[in-house]
């Protein structure tokens, strides 16, 4: 499921992964630096998620700034329950992301919270929901990295 | 996580973090159509966003590209079960190697999960990963002798849900 890529399209996404300026109109600065104009960087942009190349465009949160928490979690799920379990987890707010692993632990996903005890309740209530025991792996440690994915 | 002490957002910050956490809009003048949105003057949109950057808040304004449609299709979650002493010198040295996106010390949840490292691999396709994941065990096995004592990859095969973190703030 590869998008088909023009060459502009790669220079966009590698440049659309850095920080946008505050400025007035920072798609314009991001078009000069890459010599198209401004309308071009925008339609392309919209079309990037309309098609799901970007999943979004906008601030990245760090929620610990604000006492609040992200928490990897993994379930065993059983194959048979598979489907309906991932539509019972996927549709809490608190769940950021989720994806099937092969491993014994076949379902992963992230929660947030906007405060730290939120993480167990989250956690508590799909226990609830599915009769499965949510294991938690909440970081101890960030080594810190920066990829930027070359399209 | 750091000595920095929490940044406590007041009101009208917690309304503008609602009003870009689907996104930003997609406009030429975008922080101003927020403006507009919220009924702000753009000055206070641009100070509050620049307060909370600078506070950490805000790790940066950009894109979240989907990793498949990029053809980066293989994604694998490595993990490790390293020594408690060396757990930190080697989280660092996998941070460094290239095609790590995230790399994260974790409580083991024994007997069932014996791994307190995890090192995410994104490359295009599996092999990639087994080898890059492959060549770093070998590597960390010569520069940490005896300190790595399994890993593993996990690899994706299906996104379940990627929405980004919506939260209530």
């Amino acid at each position: 499921m590869s998008a088909t890529l023009d060459d502009l399209d790669r220079r966009l996404l590698w440049a659309l992964q850095d920080d946008l300026p505050l400025r007035e109109r920072p798609f314009a600065v991001l078009a000069a630096r890459l010599g198209v104009n401004e309308d071009e960087v925008l339609q392309r942009l919209r079309r990037y998620l309309a098609e799901g190349i970007v999943t979004r465009f906008g601030p990245f949160f760090q929620v610990e700034r604000m006492g609040g928490a992200f928490c990897l979690a993994a379930m065993a799920v059983p194959e048979e329950r598979f489907e309906e379990v991932a539509a019972t987890v996927g549709a809490f707010p608190q769940v950021a992301h989720n994806y099937r692993r092969e491993h014994a632990l076949n379902m992963w996903f992230v929660l947030a919270a906007t405060r730290p005890e939120g993480i167990a309740e989250v956690a508590w209530a799909i226990e609830d929901a599915v009769s499965l025991r949510v294991w938690l792996f909440p970081k101890e440690r960030e080594y810190f990295v920066r990829l930027r994915l070359r399209p | 996580m750091n000595g920095e002490a929490l940044f406590v957002p007041d009101e009208r910050d917690r309304a503008l973090m609602l009003a870009t956490q689907a996104g930003l809009p997609l406009e030429a003048r975008p922080y101003h159509a927020l403006a507009e949105r919220l009924g702000w003057a753009p000055e206070e949109v641009f100070a509050r966003l620049a307060r909370l950057r600078a506070a950490g808040v805000i790790r940066r304004i950009a894109a979240a590209p989907n990793h498949y449609a990029l053809g980066y299709v293989a994604n694998g979650m490595s993990v490790w079960d390293v020594e408690d002493e060396r757990v930190d010198e080697i989280g660092r040295w996998l941070a460094e190697q290239g095609e790590v996106s995230h790399c994260y010390r974790r409580p083991r949840a024994l007997p069932l999960w014996r791994y307190n490292l995890f090192a995410m691999f994104h490359a295009r396709e599996r092999s990639e990963v087994e080898r890059a994941v492959a060549a770093a065990a070998v590597r960390l096995a010569a520069r940490f002798p005896g300190a790595v004592r399994a890993h593993e990859v996990l690899f994706s095969s299906r996104i379940l849900k990627k929405t980004g973190v919506r939260l209530d703030f």
